[in-house]
């Protein structure tokens, strides 16, 4: 067994200064550690405002921790702070090293939702700009095939697939986004409550894919209201502390 | 990504002041700035912050007061943009830098066809044979999704969106590695918009182009840009990873300029 955690978070912190607000502060997350090992499901409860999702972007980078570390063991050994990672870097690991999935998709106009899916796989392959475009067509071709087997059994019907996403229905948007956030092995899987509009069908696809990804290492740390799959998925849970505003 | 290359395009200390300006008062204070090979980066900022200004100062149109840009060729060599010959920068332009103007007026030639627009960087390139020209702008045009049977008509005789997709048809056909947008999409109507913000999209990431593009639209950032820089009163005062400088401002200023929008 390899001792290591995938993840390892120290004395995380994150507070918002609202300067529009007089420069309010709103402290979030104060001292958040955990480990999170490979083929483990880590949910973090608590109610609402803990900061749980906070947690998840300050992980993915799309939110700036203040202090802290987040250690991330990559699939080649290496190890890299995710709370320092430059632009670049955060760029980078998000194309092969961690997937989001969140409840919302952010639709880009115009693409295909099979291409939303099928993207996320040609993107992770980094194609060189002198790549011929034979292999662009037959890695584009392979990447379509395998978001029709993910889409499919997410039961997303097939007469969507070649439709832009933006006018789906909130689970069928849903269903896209966890797709795509499957459709590449990652080391890291963020899941902000990622059955939050769908069935229960459709659920128990999610649990699959959750348990698939376990067991083939990915460290997974997810926000699960949905009480039957955080059950079904969850190896522990965590609860996040509370935080109290103060005035600046 | 090889995150250790060195910037395609590297600007430090650059300052600049318009001569009518307030004295004092400078247009570019200060701007440090990255490019690196691929990289899409977004300068966003209201009118006057000086983001047409900084686009202009780093393509050589004019000349700032301090600070240096430099430019690493395709050929490996790196050169200060502003003591490059006026030969060798106008060579630049036309081979490996593209701009795309605000106004498609400004950067098309609006007295010849859509074919000799999109074929004169070609010709300046050497190219001659008239077959290979008129195949090259035709596959030009459909790939920026306007009607090749059109290659003879006058830009004058297409809308405003079909003026920019050829602008853009113009500026990528000799395959530049840096390409230069001061707001692409304004003045489009929003359908319009959409379209042309998909192909800029799609055509960045087929051909591999490192961009800047100048905007005030904080939507054309979060869709194209992997890093944002924000632009006030001449001063960079945030830049990061785009959805960071979105969802996470720090700068009073940048929080004033995504809470003014909807759902950016």
């Amino acid at each position: 067994m390899n001792a290591r955690p995938v993840l390892s978070v120290r004395g995380l912190g994150k507070r918002f200064t609202l300067h529009l607000r007089g420069g309010l502060v709103l402290p979030v997350l104060d001292e958040v550690s955990l480990d999170l090992n490979a083929g483990e499901c880590v949910a973090l409860v608590g109610p609402s405002g803990r900061g749980k999702s906070t947690l998840m972007k300050c992980l993915h980078g799309s939110y700036g921790a203040d202090v802290g570390s987040a250690r991330l063991t990559l699939s080649d050994g290496a190890t890299t702070n995710l709370l320092q990672a430059s632009p670049r870097e955060i760029i980078e690991l998000r194309r092969r090293e961690m997937a989001y999935v969140s409840q919302f998709l952010r639709a880009v106009p115009r693409v295909p939702a099979l291409d939303v899916v099928a993207e996320r796989l040609l993107d992770a392959l980094g194609f060189e700009a002198d790549a011929d475009a034979e292999s662009t067509d037959a890695a584009l071709a392979a990447a379509r095939d395998h978001a029709r087997t993910l889409l499919a059994r997410l039961n997303l019907p097939p007469g969507l697939w070649q439709l832009p996403p933006a006018t789906f229905s909130g689970g069928e948007q849903q269903r896209v986004n966890i797709a795509r956030g499957f459709i590449l092995p990652a080391t890291l899987l963020l899941l902000d409550e990622p059955t939050a509009s769908l069935d229960a069908a459709n659920r128990r696809v999610v649990i699959e894919l959750i348990d698939e990804a376990k067991a083939r290492g990915a460290a997974i740390l997810g926000i699960f209201h949905d009480e039957e799959v955080r059950r079904a998925v969850a190896t522990h849970e965590i609860e996040l502390g509370a935080a109290h505003a103060i005035a600046a | 990504m090889n995150l250790h290359d060195d910037p395609l395009l590297s600007v430090r200390g650059l300052c600049f002041r318009h001569a009518r300006g307030p004295s004092g008062q400078w247009t570019l204070s200060d701007i440090d700035l990255d490019l690196h090979a691929g990289e899409v980066v977004a300068i966003v900022g209201e009118s006057g912050s000086g983001k047409s200004t900084l686009l202009n100062a780093l393509s050589g149109r004019i000349w700032p007061a301090a600070g240096r840009v430099d430019y690493r060729c395709a050929d490996g060599r790196t050169v200060d943009i502003h003591t490059l010959p006026e030969r060798e920068r106008r060579r630049l332009a036309r081979t490996e830098w593209g701009f795309v103007e605000q106004q498609a007026a400004d950067g098309l030639r609006m007295n010849v066809s859509a074919g000799a627009n999109v074929g004169e960087r070609l010709m300046a390139l050497g190219e001659r044979r008239y077959a290979s020209l008129r195949d090259q702008a035709d596959d030009w045009l459909r790939r920026v999704e306007l009607d090749p049977a059109r290659i003879d008509d006058s830009p004058r005789e297409f809308s405003g969106g079909m003026r920019q997709r050829l602008q853009i048809a113009r500026n990528l056909v000799t395959h530049p590695r840096l390409v230069l947008m001061d707001e692409p999409t304004s003045g489009l109507d929003v359908s319009v918009q959409a379209r042309l913000l998909d192909l800029i999209r799609m055509l960045v990431a087929r051909l591999k182009l490192s961009a800047l593009i100048v905007t005030h639209d904080l939507g054309v950032a979060r869709l194209l840009a992997h890093r944002t820089v924000v632009m006030q009163a001449g001063r960079i005062v945030e830049q990061g990873l785009t959805d960071r400088v979105l969802d996470d401002p720090r700068h009073p200023y940048t929080q004033l300029l995504v809470s003014s929008v909807v759902a950016p």
